[in-house]
């Protein structure tokens, strides 16, 4: 493994760091399994790349696609508390239209940047060679991401939310509508994956509207790495585990690949680590 | 404070099921009551208290609380002016999260949810204060998680968070029936000081006829979702279990049917 193989996995373990701390937000700390985020990882690509190709600051393009991502989630909430879709099948129902409209915002299946003006081609051309360009300017975003969420997760609203996904009855006895908190939750959520979708497309050079396949499968295995790794600590250390979990994930794709594993295959080795990395405590119960 | 007016709640109405939880109840709580409620299985005393808290919607009637008719709110409208703690004692805190976080939520409870601060030290302040009160050394645990605190200190935990933003009601259900006997009796000194310290109006449903006696000012009976007896003052005190045990046969034709306060006696 050489060094332009680990700077890539860096670069991507940050691109998707945030899609990582997006799914720890709905699948740990709300306890609700959203599959929105195959659908808004790609939502938030989509948006992006339509948006640069349409000449609108890729920067700018950013901020859309974390609202378009805050509106996914939106959907998937009002199916979920209002229409009292059970949580799994509100995210399938999402994600799934959200193939059709991710289409449609693009226009076509794929739309490539390669030529285009990105957030990285702007930094390179402020005078940061790569692929310092791109490590910094990920690194700055994640980390800013990271502490708002940190931030926002020890105040009172945070902790409402948090307490939402351990004992909901005793947030309705605080006189706190968990509707209201899973509304939010998915909100940031699904803001933070599409903003990660985002990224990725610029990153990767195009957005496409497969890119979001197994999304929720990789946010798990990173989200997991980070907790075998970091054990039970502070929302600080938590988040912080997520993010290097994200890029370890990473790490350990392109070393898969490196062993001569074929990139079809991957899929299925993710798979099989987040299951293993599930069962573990329960094994442990029964062979002890 | 709390007026209750020919409430009834019908489970499975329409069903060959159909029950008659609550069958035209009225009942008025005057400030500072501190009633307890006892009963056999199935009397609509847990149904009377869920009804208050809004959990579910009644068939008929309404329910006032100082004056203002919360009949049919949501719960978690309806708790801001209600304090509650159940049965269950892992049910009233977060175990994921530290003993000052949980109470820090607790305290915020009256105001509307802000970004500010969860936690500041002037909070942290506060919190200590309240659980020197409990008594349970927990003031130095401040950042420990309420997942490793025994049942009886999460429950001691719980209703200090009901009580704590000091509710106008505090609805109490069989809240020590869990724990064992040295932490009930524990638990339950614990409620009649936080109640006499705040004066809080509290219900309090149990199926220990003694505690029913001793506790509170009130006592009041309910059978087959009626309020068969309410009684108050002198003849409060000179209650007893025998004399309750008597009561409920005279009115109802047959012997006392709830096994577990049968036990208890």
């Amino acid at each position: 493994m050489n060094l332009s193989f680990a700077l890539t996995s860096l670069e991507q373990g940050l691109a998707f760091a945030l899609m990582a701390l997006g799914v720890f937000i709905t699948f740990r700390i709300l306890d609700f399994a959203d599959l929105t985020v195959d659908g808004s990882l790609p939502l938030g690509a989509a948006v992006s790349a339509r948006l640069i190709t349409a000449g609108v600051n890729p920067f700018f393009s950013l901020a859309a696609a974390l609202f378009a991502g805050g509106l996914a989630g939106t959907i998937t909430g009002f199916l979920n508390t209002k229409l009292k879709i059970a949580p799994l099948l509100s995210g399938i129902l999402t994600m799934t239209s959200l193939y059709s409209i991710n289409l449609r915002v693009m226009g076509r299946p794929n739309i490539p940047l390669i030529s285009r003006e990105t957030i990285f081609s702007i930094t390179e051309d402020w005078g940061l060679a790569y692929p310092w360009n791109n490590i910094i300017l990920l690194a700055a975003l994640i980390i800013a991401a990271k502490l708002i969420l940190d931030a926002f997760l020890n105040t009172q609203l945070g902790f409402a939310l948090r307490a939402t996904g351990d004992n909901p009855q005793m947030i309705r006895s605080m006189g706190i509508s968990t509707n209201s908190m899973k509304m939010l939750g998915l909100i940031i959520s699904n803001s933070f994956v599409a903003l990660s979708g985002a990224l990725v497309g610029q990153y990767q050079g195009f957005a496409d509207v497969n890119m979001g396949i197994g999304t929720i499968v990789a946010g798990l295995a990173s989200v997991i790495i980070g907790e075998v790794l970091i054990g039970e600590h502070s929302i600080v250390v938590t988040t912080l585990g997520v993010i290097v979990g994200s890029i370890l994930y990473r790490f350990s794709i392109s070393i898969a690949l490196n062993l001569g594993l074929a990139a079809s295959d991957l899929k299925l080795l993710t798979a099989i680590i987040v299951v293993i990395f599930l069962s573990t405590p329960r094994l442990k119960k029964i062979l002890r | 404070m709390l007026v209750i007016k020919d409430l009834t709640k019908i489970f499975y109405r329409g069903t060959s099921n159909e029950n008659t939880a609550l069958n035209n109840i009225n009942l008025t709580v005057n400030e500072g009551d501190f009633i307890t409620i006892v009963g056999s299985n199935g009397a609509g005393k847990s149904t009377l208290l869920n009804s208050i808290a809004g959990v579910f919607p009644v068939e008929k009637g309404k329910i006032l609380l100082n004056g203002k008719d919360i009949t049919c709110q949501t719960e978690y409208k309806c708790a801001k002016n209600i304090g509650r703690v159940f049965q269950d004692p892992l049910s009233g805190t977060s175990p994921e999260m530290t003993i000052e976080q949980n109470l820090s939520l607790a305290i915020s409870k009256s105001n509307n949810l802000s970004l500010k601060w969860g936690l500041t030290s002037y909070k942290r302040k506060i919190i200590k204060k309240h659980l020197k009160k409990i008594d349970l050394g927990l003031e130095d645990r401040l950042t420990t998680k309420v997942k490793l605190l025994s049942g009886g200190q999460r429950q001691a935990l719980t209703l200090l968070m009901a009580t704590v933003a000091d509710p106008g009601l505090l609805l109490l259900d069989e809240h020590t029936a869990a724990l064992d006997p040295a932490t009930a009796i524990k638990i339950k000194k614990l409620t009649a000081e936080l109640i006499n310290e705040n004066n809080i109006t509290t219900l309090m449903v149990t199926h220990n006829m003694e505690d029913a006696i001793k506790m509170g000012n009130r006592l009041i009976m309910m059978d087959d979702g009626q309020i068969i007896y309410d009684i108050t003052g002198k003849n409060k005190d000179n209650l007893t279990i025998e004399k309750l045990l008597k009561m409920f046969e005279n009115k109802h034709g047959s012997k006392f049917n709830n096994d577990r306060i049968l036990l208890s006696v």
